[in-house]
C-alpha cells in the first residue's frame, strides 16, 4: 500500500516537471506552429548552466536565474535563425533538429560526458512525513512549481494584455499587424518563455533525475508524448498528457522495468486511433 | 519513361563496379558502406520524396534488422543466411505498427510521430539489457563465410543494392507508386477518385520499411557490431539528411547524398570528434540556403547558366 502512494507521488512529481517541459513545448508549437526538436538539448542545457552556477556561487536560486536567463538567450538566437526558413513547417523541423544535434555536442564539450546532479538548497533536503510515508522535500517543491507554473500560463493566456496579443496573432498576424501592433515582437517574447520554462525545468530535473549527455533526447520523447496525447497548443492538454505519461511511466518502470517505453506506447496508440490530434487538440 | 542520361548510368555503373581496383583497401570498405547507407537513404526517399511524409524512424527499423541479425548470429548461434530473412522480418513486423499508427497523418505531425516511435525502439534496445546488450551493444562476426573476403563483399552489397534500386525504381513508376504520388500533391483528391489512400500509404510505408530493412542487414554484416546509437535518431537524421543532399524526390539522389554524408564523415572524423556538430552545422546550412539539396540547387544553377 504504501509504496503504491510513494509510486502515485513519484508520478505527481514527475508529472510536473514534464509539465514544465512540455508547456513551452507546447506553447510555441500551438501558436506558432514550430515544433521545437531542440527543446531537449535546451532542457539539458538549462541543467547544466544551473548546476555550474550553483556550485559556483552555493546557491540554488542562482543556478536556476543562470538557467532561465541562459537558455532564454539560446532561444533567441534559435528564434533568429528560424527566421530564415519562416513559413515551411518542414524545413522549421529540421532545422530544430540541426540545432539539438548540436546543441547536445556543444554540452558535451563544455560539461564532458560525466553525470551531474544541481545541488539542492539545505531547505529542501530531507524528507518530510505525510500520509503515513516520508517523502522528499524537493520533490514536492517541484510539484508545487508545476502547479504555480500552470496558474501562471493560464493566466497570462487569457486574462493579459500579451496573452490576448499571442492568442490574436495566431488567428491572424496580419490584422493584429494592421492595428499597430508589432506582432513579431510577441512571437520572440513567446519564444523564449517557452525556452525560460525549459530552463527551469533543466533546473529542477537536473537535481532529481541527475544530467547526462542522452538526457535531452530522453526527456524530448516524453515531451513528445504528452503533447501527442494532449494535443499542441493547449495547457490542459499538457498537464493531462504528462500526468498519463507520467503514471504510465512510473507505473511502467515498477512493473516492466526493461520495457517501460513500451508502457507509454500503448495507450498512445490507442489514443491516436481514436483521436489523431490527441485528447485536446482541435483542427486548426 | 526513358532513361535521360544512358551515358551517365553507364559510367557510373563502371565506376561502381572498378572500385575495388580503383579504391583497394579501406576506401573499398567505404564504397560498401556507402552503398549500404544509399539503399537507406532511398527507402526514405519513397516515402519523403513520393508519398509526401517526411519519416523520422527509418534509423530504428534499419537498426532493428541490424540487432536482430546480429542477436541471431552471435547470441543465439544462427544461420547468417537465415538471419537475412529474419531480419527482414523483424523490420516489416516494425513497420507495420509504425505504419498503422502513422499514415493517418500528414506534415509535421508524421514526423513527429514517426520521430517518437523511433525513440521507442531506441529506449528499448538502450533498457533490454538481457537481449540488446545495453550500452555495450552486440558484437561478433555475423557475415556468411562465403562473403568474408572485402572485395567479395563488395560485389554482393553492389549487387543487392543496385537490383533494390531498381525495383524502388520501378515502384516509384509504377501506377501504384503514382498514386503515391497524387496522395502527396492532394490526398483529399484521391480519396475523392475512389482511392483508398490510408491503404497504399501503408502499402508505401511497408515497402519503405522493407528496403530500410535490407540495408540494415547488410549493416550488420558489414558492421560486426550494434549499439543504441545504430537506433538512434541521429541515424535516421543521417539518412534523411543524405535524401536532402541527394535531392528529395529524386531516388538516386540518394547514391550521391550518401557518398557525400560518408565521405565528409570519414574526412571530418579523422580531424575532430565533432562528427555530430558537424552534422547538426550542415542540416542548419541545408535548410538555410539549399532545401532542394545540393543535387538540386547544382541541376538549376546549370539551367540558369545554359538558358544565358
Amino acid at each position: 500500500m504504501s509504496s503504491t502512494l510513494l509510486q502515485l507521488f513519484n508520478s505527481f512529481t514527475f508529472a510536473a516537471l514534464l509539465f514544465l517541459v512540455a508547456s513551452g513545448f507546447t506553447l510555441i508549437f500551438g501558436l506558432m506552429r514550430i515544433v521545437n526538436l531542440a527543446h531537449g538539448a535546451m532542457y539539458l542545457m538549462g541543467g547544466y548552466v544551473a548546476y555550474f552556477a550553483a556550485t559556483a556561487s552555493g546557491s540554488f536560486m542562482l543556478g536556476l536565474l543562470a538557467a532561465i536567463v541562459a537558455v532564454a538567450l539560446l532561444g533567441l538566437v534559435e528564434q533568429s535563425l528560424l527566421r530564415f526558413v519562416k513559413g515551411n513547417e518542414l524545413r522549421q523541423v529540421l532545422l530544430t533538429l540541426g540545432l539539438a544535434l548540436m546543441l547536445n555536442d556543444a554540452a558535451l564539450v563544455l560539461f564532458g560526458g560525466d553525470t551531474f546532479s544541481v545541488p539542492t538548497p539545505p531547505w529542501l533536503r530531507g524528507p518530510v512525513e505525510m500520509f503515513g510515508i516520508f517523502y522528499p522535500k524537493y520533490r514536492l517543491f517541484v510539484l508545487s512549481v508545476g502547479v504555480a507554473v500552470f496558474f501562471g500560463l493560464w493566466l497570462l493566456m487569457h486574462r493579459t494584455r500579451l496573452g490576448a496579443l499571442i492568442r490574436a496573432g495566431v488567428d491572424d498576424s496580419e490584422t493584429v499587424e494592421a492595428m499597430g501592433i508589432n506582432i513579431r515582437l510577441v512571437f520572440v517574447a513567446t519564444f523564449m518563455l517557452g525556452m525560460a520554462l525549459a530552463g527551469i525545468a533543466g533546473a529542477l530535473g537536473g537535481a532529481f533525475l541527475s544530467l547526462y549527455p542522452t538526457a535531452d533526447s530522453e526527456i524530448l520523447v516524453y515531451s513528445l508524448a504528452v503533447v501527442i496525447i494532449g494535443g499542441r497548443g493547449s495547457l490542459a492538454g499538457a498537464a493531462v498528457g504528462s500526468l498519463a505519461v507520467a503514471l504510465l511511466s512510473t507505473f511502467g518502470q515498477v512493473w516492466f522495468p526493461e520495457l517501460s517505453y513500451f508502457v507509454i506506447f500503448g495507450p498512445m496508440a490507442l489514443l491516436l486511433a481514436f483521436r489523431p490530434l490527441g485528447l485536446f487538440g482541435r483542427v486548426t | 519513361m526513358k532513361l535521360r542520361s544512358p551515358w551517365l548510368v553507364a559510367l557510373a555503373l563502371l565506376l561502381l563496379a572498378t572500385v575495388p581496383v580503383t579504391m583497394p583497401g579501406y576506401l573499398t570498405s567505404l564504397a560498401t558502406l556507402t552503398l549500404v547507407y544509399a539503399l537507406l537513404a532511398m527507402s526514405i526517399d519513397i516515402l519523403a520524396g513520393y508519398a509526401g511524409r517526411t519519416p523520422l524512424c527509418h534509423g530504428a527499423i534499419f537498426g532493428t534488422a541490424t540487432y536482430v541479425v546480429m542477436y541471431f548470429v552471435t547470441t543465439a548461434g544462427g544461420n547468417p543466411w537465415l538471419a537475412l530473412p529474419l531480419g527482414l522480418l523483424a523490420a516489416l513486423a516494425v513497420s507495420l505498427v509504425f505504419a498503422a499508427l502513422a499514415v493517418r497523418t500528414s506534415g509535421v505531425y508524421f514526423l513527429l510521430l514517426t520521430l517518437a516511435l523511433g525513440m521507442i525502439v531506441w529506449g528499448v534496445c538502450q533498457r533490454w539489457t538481457s537481449v540488446t546488450g545495453g550500452e555495450n551493444g552486440l558484437r561478433g562476426n555475423a557475415r556468411p563465410a562465403v562473403l568474408a573476403d572485402p572485395i567479395v563483399f563488395y560485389y554482393f552489397v553492389l549487387v543487392v543494392v543496385l537490383s533494390a534500386a531498381f525495383v524502388m525504381w520501378r515502384f516509384v513508376r509504377s501506377p501504384f507508386g503514382l498514386s503515391l504520388k497524387g496522395i502527396r500533391e492532394s490526398e483529399s483528391r484521391m480519396r475523392s477518385l475512389g482511392y483508398d489512400t490510408t491503404r497504399h500509404l501503408l502499402v508505401g510505408f511497408l515497402f519503405s520499411g522493407l528496403m530500410a530493412g535490407l540495408s540494415g542487414v547488410l549493416y550488420a554484416w558489414f558492421n560486426s557490431f550494434v549499439s543504441p546509437s545504430t537506433v538512434a535518431l541521429a541515424q535516421s537524421v543521417k539518412g534523411l539528411l543524405m535524401v536532402i543532399v541527394g535531392g528529395v524526390g529524386t531516388l538516386f539522389g540518394g547514391f550521391v547524398g550518401a557518398a557525400v554524408i560518408i565521405v565528409l564523415e570519414n574526412v571530418v572524423s579523422s580531424f575532430t570528434e565533432r562528427w555530430s556538430m558537424v552534422l547538426g552545422v550542415l542540416f542548419v546550412l541545408t535548410m538555410i540556403f539549399a532545401p532542394e539539396g545540393i543535387v538540386g540547387k547544382l541541376r538549376s544553377f546549370l539551367a540558369r547558366r545554359r538558358r544565358r
